[in-house]
């Protein structure tokens, strides 16, 4: 090769080498690329799979909305924060324009110091906890209640519950799961419920248990010498079935149990391992809109791919993770372009009317976090978690006092 | 203060359910005993009982009172081809070796149940138990009083032919002596297997028992492992009826310090009474002093 030959050469490379960077952000702008970090393993796994159906059916149903094509990167954290961490590491490494995921405060936090280092934005699908959005980050969004709305919004909601059934319980017997989210919670509770005039009820005794507990014989018995009208409860799965039936065991049925913002009782398992036993439990929590017209369309979607299973049972799951990917898209298709500071930016100017989830219209304030996110009274009637209230969402009446288990 | 009927019912229950806990921990008892190995694979062993138990109803919609023949028989063939073909060479090594050995067998025992039932809980929904007896202010649970009947007879059975058989009678010569039992003939290995065995055998009623009252998860395992060493420490490791009082003392022991102070510290107050044991009586309740 000849001096000229390998400048030329040269010339041509460096050309090709200059100009690549646009052909690559062409080539993004056409595809967003959505790194969704789940825990599809370990002992958030079965609501990490669950979440996973949301973002499963957010390709087509947003490609037909928004005319945006998506390309879904799915990571598993296993249920565990470092993991949670490596693998948003590895799908910045891998491309992802931005990341979404990952049903649990731990793993939201870490993933959030990952974005906000590497400058991407982060859009958070379901985890309360308030901190997150309290440090000041650029790049991290959440689509979710904080736990003190949850606490606030539960609360109203047995206020609500009371009203709509004209029944004044004057005592309640208070049972948490003793861990961060239940000690956050009850925290919540006894600040807010002195509050809430329009909650009649004395709080007589309040009972906390270990979340790995596999007998709350002593717990149970305590609570129902306790005498109280009806139980509030602070829960997550397991103990919230072994609790169920320890009550029956021990005969005790009060009023109703009512859960003021905890998952456990309307999860398709709970129905599964508990039949009958499972009906008129209460969960005041974050929810969608069964009669949103967006739920009707992300509804079939749903049956199309889960052809044997129901949305109902993955709704808050589902439904905040399809949401997260739907501000992704939203942001995408606005800004026209995967620059992450572009998309960011884009994030922060959302304002989205047309949702699934109950509340007010997805805006996030300064802070990156959106208000005004609505909760629904959940109830457990004939079998599937039916939404009795707000009455303007409601698909049924609600039942309170419930009926005696035998007559369930 | 809790009402009297109220502690009448959680005292009733921690007995119950102390019964099963100690029919696991007479499974180790019976083996250190003997044997003089300590079987780090306990709880995991249980565990897999619990999870037979669990597959036989689901296949064949068998009672877990029921089940406790076939998997008891197979966990006997189980407990002795283990002891014949693993643990016996291990006898005469350094006791580290001895406990790598078992450590090894339940780290694979936890991974193969994750493997195969995966990390759900799982459990049986027999008839009978959500019901419950009524006798004036008590409620008895019916599965959890079946499970301790279970305990009950499994325990005499046991006892019986510790005492009565002349097998049982050999093992407990292998027992007292080693090299006099060898001395006189008895096919001392033959002899620890079959305790093995017949440890094995009670971990297996007692996981069958134990599946009526609790849902089986594959980390269930270590949990009960260190359970059944509280009780065979508290009651006196060796001591057949040692592990039976130790089991219902922290049965009891945990209920009431549920009841009278906090039900999320209750696992505290077995540790407490352990290390309460191990300095006011050293070798257990019902030990021999060495």
């Amino acid at each position: 090769m000849d001096r000229r030959t390998f400048n030329r050469n040269m010339a041509v490379i460096g050309t090709a080498a200059a100009l690549s960077p646009f052909g690559i952000a062409r080539a993004q702008a056409q595809k967003l690329k959505v790194g969704v970090i789940l825990p599809r393993s370990g002992y958030l796994g079965f609501i990490g799979q669950s979440c996973q159906k949301g973002a499963d059916l957010a390709l087509e149903v947003i490609k037909e909305m928004l005319g945006v094509d998506i390309e879904l990167m799915n990571a598993d954290f296993e249920s565990n924060v470092d993991t949670a961490r490596t693998r948003a590491e590895r799908l910045i490494q891998e491309g992802a324009n931005v990341l979404v995921g990952p049903f649990d405060s731990g793993a939201a936090a870490a993933i959030a110091q990952v974005a906000e280092q590497r400058g991407v934005p982060f859009v958070i699908n379901i985890a309360a906890a308030p901190q997150i959005t309290e440090q000041g980050y650029k790049f991290v969004f959440r689509n979710f209640q904080t736990a003190g709305d949850i606490v606030r919004n539960g609360l109203d909601l047995i206020g609500e519950l009371f009203q709509a059934t004209n029944t004044v319980p004057r005592t309640a017997v208070y049972m948490h799961v003793n861990d961060t989210f239940g000690q956050a919670m009850t925290k919540g509770i006894s600040a807010m419920l002195p509050s809430r005039t329009q909650l009649p009820f004395k709080v007589v005794d309040t009972i906390s248990y270990d979340p790995a507990a596999k007998d709350l014989t002593v717990e149970v018995s305590k609570a129902k010498s306790a005498n109280a009208d009806f139980l509030l409860l602070v829960c997550r799965l397991n103990d919230a079935i072994i609790l169920r039936r320890e009550m029956v065991k021990q005969r005790w049925q009060p009023m109703g149990i009512v859960s003021p913002g905890s998952p456990g009782m309307y999860e398709e398992q709970y129905f599964k391992t508990l039949g009958k036993l499972s009906e008129y439990s209460i969960s005041n929590v974050p929810w969608y809109n069964p009669k949103a017209k967006l739920t009707q369309v992300v509804e079939k979607a749903f049956k199309k791919h889960n052809p044997k299973d129901n949305l109902v049972f993955h709704g808050l799951n589902a439904g905040f993770t399809f949401e997260a990917i739907l501000i992704a898209a939203d942001a995408f298709k606005r800004a026209k372009s995967t620059d992450p500071k572009t998309l960011a930016d884009a994030i922060r100017q959302t304002n989205i009317t047309e949702k699934m989830t109950l509340g007010a219209p997805i805006k996030f304030n300064a802070k990156g976090q959106v208000e005004g996110i609505g909760s629904a009274c959940v109830q457990n009637l004939n079998l599937l978690p039916t939404v009795v209230l707000p009455k303007d969402a409601a698909t049924a009446k609600p039942v309170f006092p419930v009926p005696g288990y035998k007559k369930a | 203060m809790p009402a009297l009927d109220l502690v009448a019912n959680v005292v009733v229950s921690g007995i119950l359910t102390g019964l099963v806990y100690g029919l696991m921990a007479l499974g180790l008892s019976v083996i250190f005993g003997v044997v003089r190995v300590v079987n780090f694979a306990h709880g995991e062993m249980m565990t897999l009982a619990m999870y037979a138990a669990t597959v036989l109803f689901a296949a064949f919609k068998l009672d877990p009172f029921l089940a406790m023949l076939p998997v008891a028989a197979a966990f006997f063939v189980f407990g002795y081809a283990l002891q014949a073909g693993f643990i016996n060479p291990f006898i005469t090594r350094p006791e580290h070796s001895q406990f790598m050995l078992l450590v090894a067998v339940a780290i694979i025992l936890v991974n193969a149940m994750l493997m195969i039932f995966g990390p759900d809980a799982r459990n049986v929904q027999v008839d009978y138990q959500l019901d419950s007896y009524e006798l004036g202010p008590i409620l008895i649970d019916k599965g959890r009083l079946f499970a301790a009947a279970a305990a009950v007879i499994a325990a005499s059975g046991l006892f019986a032919f510790f005492r009565y058989t002349l097998t049982g009678k050999a093992i407990r010569a292998c027992a007292d002596n080693y090299l006099g039992a060898r001395v006189v003939g008895l096919h001392v290995k033959h002899l620890y297997a079959l305790t093995f065995g017949l440890g094995a055998v009670c971990v297996a009623i007692a996981g069958c028992a134990m599946v009526l009252l609790v849902d089986v998860t594959p980390p269930l395992g270590p949990a009960y492992t260190l359970l059944a060493f509280v009780i065979v420490i508290v009651g006196g490791l060796g001591s057949m009826g040692g592990a039976l009082l130790g089991g219902v003392l922290i049965g009891v022991s945990e209920a009431l310090a549920g009841l009278f102070i906090a039900p999320s510290a209750k696992s505290m107050f077995s540790f407490g009474l352990l290390i309460l044991v191990l300095l006011l009586r050293p070798q257990g309740l019902l030990g021999r002093r060495a």
